[in-house]
């Protein structure tokens, strides 16, 4: 019996229930027609219908929820407990690894380990007590589901004013969606702070933050030759900042100049084609963009250097930076474009009346009018540059090189990201917990990015409206 | 007298001098425009240059994907290879081996033996021992049969291995082209359409690799993904444009929201991971948790959609129904709601689209892994189809560069299908008031 066929059965349960409160409610109702009394159904009888329904569903879905959430912790809890108190006595680690056992076991997966048959006990008993849960869980979602429901069903009366609980139930409902929202930041705050208070207590933050060299490998052995890894993000940082700087040095000016020639210049069907063409490249998905700068851009870039004697690497910052750029003009141009377009055409009307010409309207008057807005989206695509990910991972390198020159290969935080965390890996060791200090470090970044270009536009468009 | 005509005629001569300077500047001025059009026109050309490359680039790469080599084998079941009780463990391979062999007697050395059976996939055998698991009548008879090539050899038909090469340079040698040219003569080895493509889940030999399972790992995410984005998302806007005081909270959860749609995607992914694999213990690589990243990536998209288009349905709709006596919940469910949908739809078919063409989050939870079965489940491990481009992408085979570019076509497909529809829907179902 999964989750699944009990959510099944408590949705028949709760159609009864509908069926059930809506009749008596339309019974009642006839009931004081034909009698001729004074008390009329409040609301439509549907309503008492549905009000039947929530109150047999919602409790049940509650308990359901409570159960995945922490069913297996109390389980665990209770399996360990029956098993010798010398193994309950274990060091942390070592009891982490047991009911890591114990958990393969129950799956049914094949351990590593040769399993003890002490264990292999307390798997059974788990499992058995894991049967047990399950059919006690179905008898109380059962128990629950009509006990609420027909609480409810019974206090149907005419007078009963179920439309407004019903309402007030689904605007429960609404607000419990809009904290999802909330939620999610506080996730993502506290999941990368905590990994990350865990990293600097055994690598300091002034040797993150400041350091000159990457290289997180943590040895096996601790006489091992180079068996201290050494994290210092300032190459990362700084190979992040000049792919981002070479995709803005391409992404600005050809963004800006036809965000301004398609809305100050273009007639209307050349702009209905470009516009639509132009954003086609921000739906391409960014691993499209990686392996075409992997497999176009890079080769081109390489040979296009052997040809003038320059020893270009193939995994070089210019190509993941240029490819980019491409990927971020269409956020340069549609936000630009939305902010010169916001421009009272008084201001331009002024400007051509003292004889400007259109160019001499658009830089002396336009820019400088719209230049918050423009600035917005230069510092959204910015942020937007330094969080990009596959194009990085696929077309700029792993060595942490701290170089300005973009034809070297260099790496930048979500590529390290990524090679710190794809593949299976120990969860406190400092090189996966760096991987979390880099993404708190990215998260910061583009969020006061993102905080000031919002600010910005937000406070721009006000002027103007 | 004098003195004043001369001031005069220098006051003439100053107003002449402006209107000079004006004549002279315009020239430049008018260049100096024609030049700001032309570069303002060139950006527009330069960035569809670009998206034209970038398609080309890939179609041209990728279309010969779809054709594969294949091998027309005559293949002799015979009976004495075979327990009808333990089917598989018959010498499938050994069968394509005796075919080869028949077909070129001539081929005696070990070593040439050996090149020689390198011409058909690995797969084949598998092939065999599926169709006679499908029929067991096939025992005893002699068929011929269309097997897969190797790689080397579809690409070598593709013209990607050239002839002219030094032989020690290419990985086809000398024998081997010349029985590659005896079966093309034979018209024994011929391109034919790459069903494999399509039918088959990863693998580590291009010729039998295919994006079913990718795909069919991608829907399954997106299923996740729409099922919970969608009514949250909806509940979202409408509790925020319609109920939420004008207050602080709901300012934070306004701000929040937009912070959350320019947060870097793979900040999503460790949340994933810190929060669904390491504190839920839920499967790595599943469909389930890639969906629910997935939601909460794309939920503020769909939320700010959802809520331009709450915005745009004009009061005077709410103040009718609210007027003949609806309550508010009622106004918003059967008046406001309805009118908004398709704004809200097209925002959530965009906010699909990009959780279809996500990788970087995936790859945080997990779902890079090697997986050759075809998912059934939400549960069962499962990778998607950027994920699958992006594993492709780093594989060194050269089959493999024509069916990255392939599963990106495909990619690109379904994201313009989704982007049309949404096109579609804006275009039916737009109402200006």
């Amino acid at each position: 019996m999964s989750s699944g066929f009990f959510l099944l059965i408590l949705l028949a349960l709760s159609s009864v229930a509908f069926m059930q409160g809506k009749r008596k409610a339309l019974a009642l109702s006839r009931l004081s027609t034909d009698q001729k009394r004074t008390g009329k159904l409040h609301s439509l009888p549907g309503y008492y219908g549905l009000l039947t329904a929530l109150w047999c569903l919602l409790p049940a879905l509650v308990i359901i929820a409570l159960w995945t959430a922490c069913g297996d912790s109390i389980l665990t809890a209770l399996t360990l407990k029956t098993l010798p108190p010398a193994m309950q006595q274990l060091p942390a680690d070592e009891l982490n690894l047991l009911v890591n056992d114990l958990h393969n076991l129950v799956a049914g997966h094949v351990a590593a380990r040769d399993i003890k048959p002490v264990l292999q006990q307390a798997a059974d008993r788990y499992i058995e007590m894991q049967r047990l849960a399950r059919l006690l869980l179905g008898a109380v979602l059962f128990a629950v589901a009509s006990f609420s429901g027909l609480l409810v069903y019974r206090r149907i009366r005419p007078d009963m004013r179920a439309r407004n609980h019903v309402e007030q139930l689904i605007r429960y409902g609404l607000i419990f969606c809009s904290t999802i929202a909330i939620f999610t930041t506080i996730g993502i705050v506290l999941s990368v702070l905590f990994e990350s208070l865990r990293f600097f207590k055994q690598v300091p933050l002034t040797d993150f933050l400041f350091g000159l060299k990457w290289s997180p490998q943590m040895a096996l052995r601790a006489d091992q030759a180079g068996s201290s890894g050494s994290f210092g993000a300032v190459p990362v940082l700084a190979g992040t900042f000049m792919v981002s700087g070479i995709a803005l040095a391409v992404a600005v000016p050809i963004g800006l100049m036809s965000a301004i020639y398609l809305s100050e210049y273009a007639g209307k069907t050349v702009r209905a084609w470009a516009k639509p063409v132009m954003e086609i490249l921000a739906g391409v998905p960014t691993v499209v963009y990686g392996f075409f700068a992997a497999l176009v851009v890079a080769p081109f870039i390489r040979d296009t250097g052997a040809l003038f004697g320059l020893d270009v690497s193939s995994e070089s910052g210019l190509a993941a930076g240029l490819v980019m750029g491409i990927m971020i003009i269409p956020f340069v141009s549609s936000l630009s474009d939305d902010v010169i377009n916001a421009v009272p055409q008084a201001m331009r009307d002024g400007s051509y009346g003292l004889g400007a010409t259109r160019s001499e309207t658009i830089t002396r008057v336009i820019i400088p009018a719209a230049l918050p807005g423009i600035v917005g989206s230069i510092l959204l695509a910015a942020s937007r540059a330094i969080g990009e990910t596959m194009i990085v991972v696929m077309a700029a390198g792993l060595s942490a090189n701290l170089t300005a020159n973009p034809l070297q290969s260099v790496t930048t935080v979500t590529v390290q990201i990524v090679t710190l965390l794809v593949g299976d890996q120990e969860f406190d060791s400092p090189k996966t917990l760096a991987a979390f200090a880099l993404g708190l470090l990215l998260f910061v970044i583009t969020l006061i990015l993102n905080v000031i270009a919002l600010y910005v536009v937000r406070r721009y468009r006000e002027e103007y409206e | 007298m004098s003195k004043r005509s001369t001031a005069m005629k220098s006051e003439n001569k100053k107003r002449e001098t402006t209107m000079e300077r004006i004549h002279r500047g315009l020239g430049k001025r008018y260049r100096r425009e024609r030049w700001f059009r032309r570069f303002g026109l060139g950006a527009v050309i330069t960035t569809i240059c670009f998206l034209g490359i970038l398609f080309g680039s890939i179609v041209a790469n990728g279309w010969s994907a779809f054709k594969q080599a294949e091998v027309l084998l005559e293949i002799h079941f015979d009976p004495a290879m075979f327990d009808v009780d333990n089917l598989a463990a018959a010498n499938y391979g050994g069968l394509v081996k005796k075919s080869l062999r028949q077909m070129f007697p001539e081929v005696k050395n070990r070593r040439d033996k050996r090149r020689l059976y390198k011409l058909v996939s690995s797969g084949a055998a598998f092939i065999l021992q599926r169709r006679v698991a499908h029929d067991t009548s096939l025992i005893g008879k002699t068929l011929d049969i269309w097997l897969p090539a190797d790689d080397e050899v579809d690409m070598f038909l593709k013209g990607y291995i050239r002839r002219d090469v030094a032989e020690s340079d290419r990985r086809l040698s000398d024998k081997q082209i010349g029985w590659i040219d005896q079966l093309l003569a034979r018209g024994r080895l011929q391109e034919k359409f790459n069903t494999t493509f399509f039918t088959a889940g990863d693998s580590r030999e291009p010729e039998l690799a295919g994006i079913h399972g990718a795909v069919a790992g991608s829907l399954f995410t997106l299923f996740v993904t729409l099922a919970l984005s969608f009514p949250i998302g909806v509940a979202t806007a409408v509790y925020l444009e319609e109920f939420a005081p004008c207050n602080r909270w709901t300012d934070l959860v306004e701000v929040n929201i937009n912070n959350l749609a320019a947060v870097p995607s793979i900040v999503f992914g460790l949340l994933g991971l810190a929060v669904f694999l390491n504190f839920f213990n839920m499967p790595r690589s599943a469909p389930l948790v890639g969906g629910l990243v997935l939601t909460l990536m794309t939920l503020p998209t769909i939320i700010i959609a959802s809520r331009a288009s709450l915005k745009s349905v004009p009061p005077s709709i709410r103040e009718a129904a609210l007027g003949v006596g609806a309550s508010k919940m009622q106004a918003i469910t059967h008046h406001i709601l309805p009118l908004a949908m398709p704004g809200m739809m097209t925002g959530t078919i965009i906010g699909m689209a990009q959780a279809l063409g996500e990788t970087a989050p995936l790859l945080m939870i997990g779902m890079v892994a090697f997986i050759v079965d075809v998912p059934h489940g939400f549960t069962d491990p499962a990778t998607v189809l950027p994920v699958q481009i992006y594993l492709w992408a780093d594989a060194p085979e050269r089959a493999f560069v024509e069916r990255t570019s392939a599963a990106i076509m495909v990619l690109l497909a379904f994201l313009i299908a989704m982007n049309g529809l949404a096109v579609f829907l804006r275009k039916k179902f737009e109402h200006r008031w």
